[in-house]
């Protein structure tokens, strides 16, 4: 029995528990929005989601595993916004601003590569850049002025948003009869990031290297962390920043110096998205939701840097499965509502855990449950 | 310049019932970073009153009933909030976060399956049509063509000052803000305090919903949610330092920029200008970041926001 206790008290398991428990919820949920909508194809549509691209096992596995490489690739832009996220949540800073360096990084890579035709190296570094000075711009204001990063990030996208829309509508990356920027492939193949196994992955030919880099940095930031000063002081002045500057540490520096490194990865983020040419830019009325779902995966992974590629893969999986419905029956945005669902209980990780590391109050695990639920009653009311 | 004028009014109005919303809210020590969906959920109540008033609706009962609606819809997905962050202690900006997103989310697969079922299947938009019900709501004085929100708005904000300053229940929730633990010790239920500051945020947000798509559009894509008009109330919140009669005239302030994206085209030598409309989408981000800046330096938050409150912790 106490062996027992031990092991729920592990914070890895914790953790995976309740993001585990946050999933499945979000799915039930799911299910019943399903069944509000159209009761009858509920389960056919629940089945959609969750058998997703499996679906093409049976045509042939080449093709089951191109829809998995496209799947992969598609998830490596929300899992980097995760890292960046969490990478400034550790140091006290609620990256919200992440959607908006997330879009000055796509301007940066898709100008230089289709305006200024230039090689995807330094597209790639054009994006992180873009990025970078996102983040230090919302840095500066969080450090220098004292503003909110929060109010700061967001009036940040919005200006992203605009400024990506006059920079990215131009007639040098528009294709203005079709409204969405031109193939970098045709006018700029040199643009293109380089492949990565596209032969295992059933010739996908948008398989590159972005997924290394992805599994790379996750590591790299899961080191830097735990394992450097550097990593120290950020978490020191993320507990207290008072204490932090008394014991030498320069707040004003790490603040600002997180965001840079935050946006950076965020801007990456675009970049190693949008120089596959697996989508194109089109004029938006709206910041890019990457940036918000990763604050999803962030929370939904644990605030683990490893974490959150799991819980990327689900939430792409996730939102992909949306593609697979019956559009005679239900809408795919559906699959968005689940994923914000899944981010709204992710609220109530820490309390799971908090109630898990109660001492010798064993007894309460079993309260937590029937209170979510209650909780869950009032959802559905609204 | 007239439609300048009637712009500045609309806006303002929904920027000083928003920011009052996030100041009872914060007031009482809960950051509503969920002002955005609120408003797209009291949006989506009222304009789905409008569209189903039968026709012969009289104008009062159109206008009282889509205020009403949004008014309940927004103290309803308040509760969201409130339940998360004051019993469960949960990370008040995640939760704001995710209210927005769920809001967009869900008023969009509402939205589309409510078209959906009623037109048998032909149209799948994300939009609402109101003319009527949009309609209901303008009067005019000589040229200058008004909405009744205006004075809803008017009305409220003169409310919200009195009670602000002059009531025994606002000190309360202030003073949770401030020091609950102080506040407790001398009787005063925090918990409940919270939950009034947060649906009061509800309450305002919703109405402030329905006023920003209702007073300038006769239809709304409900995909767009609300375009960030619940983060400028928050601008405005903090740029008016948490006090009800200085968010009055900083709303008006942010509200004459907000406007000039809209009529930019109507003003000659605006227009003569070689700026893209686009530019002007940014002013309102741009003038609160600069504000902003200059003015947070002295800022004075209330000091328990955004921390949950805890019995056991003094």
């Amino acid at each position: 029995m106490a062996e027992k206790t031990s092991f729920l008290k592990r914070p890895a398991v914790q953790t995976l528990l309740a993001s585990v428990l946050c999933a499945i919820l979000g799915i039930i949920l799911g299910y019943i929005i399903l069944c509000f909508m159209n009761a009858e194809h509920a389960g056919e549509g629940m089945s959609a989601i969750l058998t997703n691209f499996f679906k093409y096992r049976i045509a042939s596995t080449a093709t089951l595993m191109k829809y998995m490489g496209s799947f992969l690739v598609k998830s490596v832009p929300v899992i980097l916004c995760a890292e960046a996220i969490l990478f400034a949540y550790k140091a006290g800073l609620f990256n919200i601003g992440a959607a908006g360096q997330y879009t000055v990084g796509i301007i940066a890579s898709l100008y230089t590569s289709l305006a200024l035709g230039w090689n995807w190296a330094l597209c790639l570094i054009a994006a992180i850049v873009a990025g970078a000075v996102w983040g230090f711009l919302a840095g500066c204001f969080k450090a220098l002025f004292n503003v909110n990063e929060v109010i700061a990030g967001i009036m940040l996208n919005w200006i992203g948003l605009y400024i990506c829309n006059i920079i990215l509508g131009g007639e040098k990356c528009m294709n203005q009869s079709k409204s969405e920027t031109y193939e970098i492939k045709e006018l700029n193949p040199a643009g293109l990031l380089p492949g990565f196994m596209q032969d295992f992955f059933g010739g996908n030919e948008y398989m590159t290297i972005a997924i290394p880099i992805t599994i790379i940095i996750a590591i790299v930031i899961l080191v830097v962390l735990n394992k450097t000063t550097f990593g120290y002081e950020l978490k020191a002045t993320g507990h207290n920043k008072e204490a932090a500057k008394y014991s030498g540490m320069n707040a004003k520096r790490n603040i600002i110096l997180t965001l840079v490194i935050s946006g950076a990865i965020a801007g990456m983020a675009a970049g190693l998205y949008y120089l596959t040419g697996i989508e194109h830019f089109k004029i938006a009325s709206s910041v890019p939701s990457m940036g918000f779902n990763g604050i999803a995966v962030a929370f939904l992974g644990g605030l683990h840097p490893i974490g959150a590629i799991i819980a990327g893969l689900f939430v792409e999986y996730i939102t992909l499965g949306g593609q697979y419905l019956n559009t005679n029956y239900y809408n795919p945005q559906v699959a968005d509502l689940m994923i914000s669902i899944i981010i709204y209980l992710c609220g109530f990780v820490l309390f799971f855990r908090t109630i898990l590391n109660r001492p010798g109050k064993v007894k309460v695990n079993a309260n937590a449950e029937p209170d979510d639920t209650a909780k869950k009653a009032e959802e559905k009311e609204v | 310049m007239l439609l300048l004028i009637q712009y500045t009014l609309i806006f303002s109005a929904v920027l000083i019932l928003v920011a009052l919303g996030g100041m009872f809210s914060e007031r009482s020590g809960i950051i509503n970073l969920g002002l955005e969906g609120i408003m797209v959920f009291g949006a989506m109540a009222g304009a789905m009153v409008m569209v189903l008033l039968p026709e012969d609706a009289s104008r009062g009962t159109i206008i009282c009933l889509t205020l009403l609606a949004s008014a309940v819809a927004g103290m309803l997905s308040s509760l969201l909030i409130a339940v998360a962050c004051i019993n469960f202690k949960a990370d008040q900006t995640l939760i704001g976060t995710a209210l927005n997103m769920l809001a967009t989310a869900s008023a969009t697969v509402i939205i589309k399956g409510f078209n959906t079922a009623r037109s048998g299947g032909t149209d799948f938009s994300a939009k609402l049509d109101y003319v009527r019900g949009h309609n209901a709501f303008m009067f005019s004085i000589g040229k200058l063509q008004l909405s009744w929100f205006i004075v809803v708005a008017a009305v409220l904000l003169v409310v919200a000052i009195v009670f602000f300053y002059k009531t025994k229940l606002a000190l309360r929730i202030r003073a949770c803000g401030e020091h609950p633990q102080a506040a407790d010790s001398v009787g005063i239920n925090v918990y409940a305090m919270r939950y009034i500051g947060v649906l009061m945020s509800g309450f305002l947000g919703g109405l402030g919903g329905i006023i920003y798509i209702c007073a300038a559009n006769s239809t709304w894509h409900f995909d767009y949610g609300v375009a960030g008009a619940g983060f400028l109330a928050l601008a405005v919140m903090i740029f008016g330092q948490w006090k009800p009669e200085r968010i009055a005239w900083s709303a008006v302030l942010f509200a004459l920029f907000r406007s000039l994206s809209n009529v930019y085209m109507g003003i000659g030598f605006l227009h003569a200008l070689p700026i893209s409309g686009t530019v002007y989408n940014m002013f309102p981000y741009i003038v609160s970041l600069i504000v902003l800046a200059f003015t947070s330096q002295n800022s004075r938050a209330p000091k328990a926001e955004g921390i949950p409150y805890d019995k056991g912790a003094r």
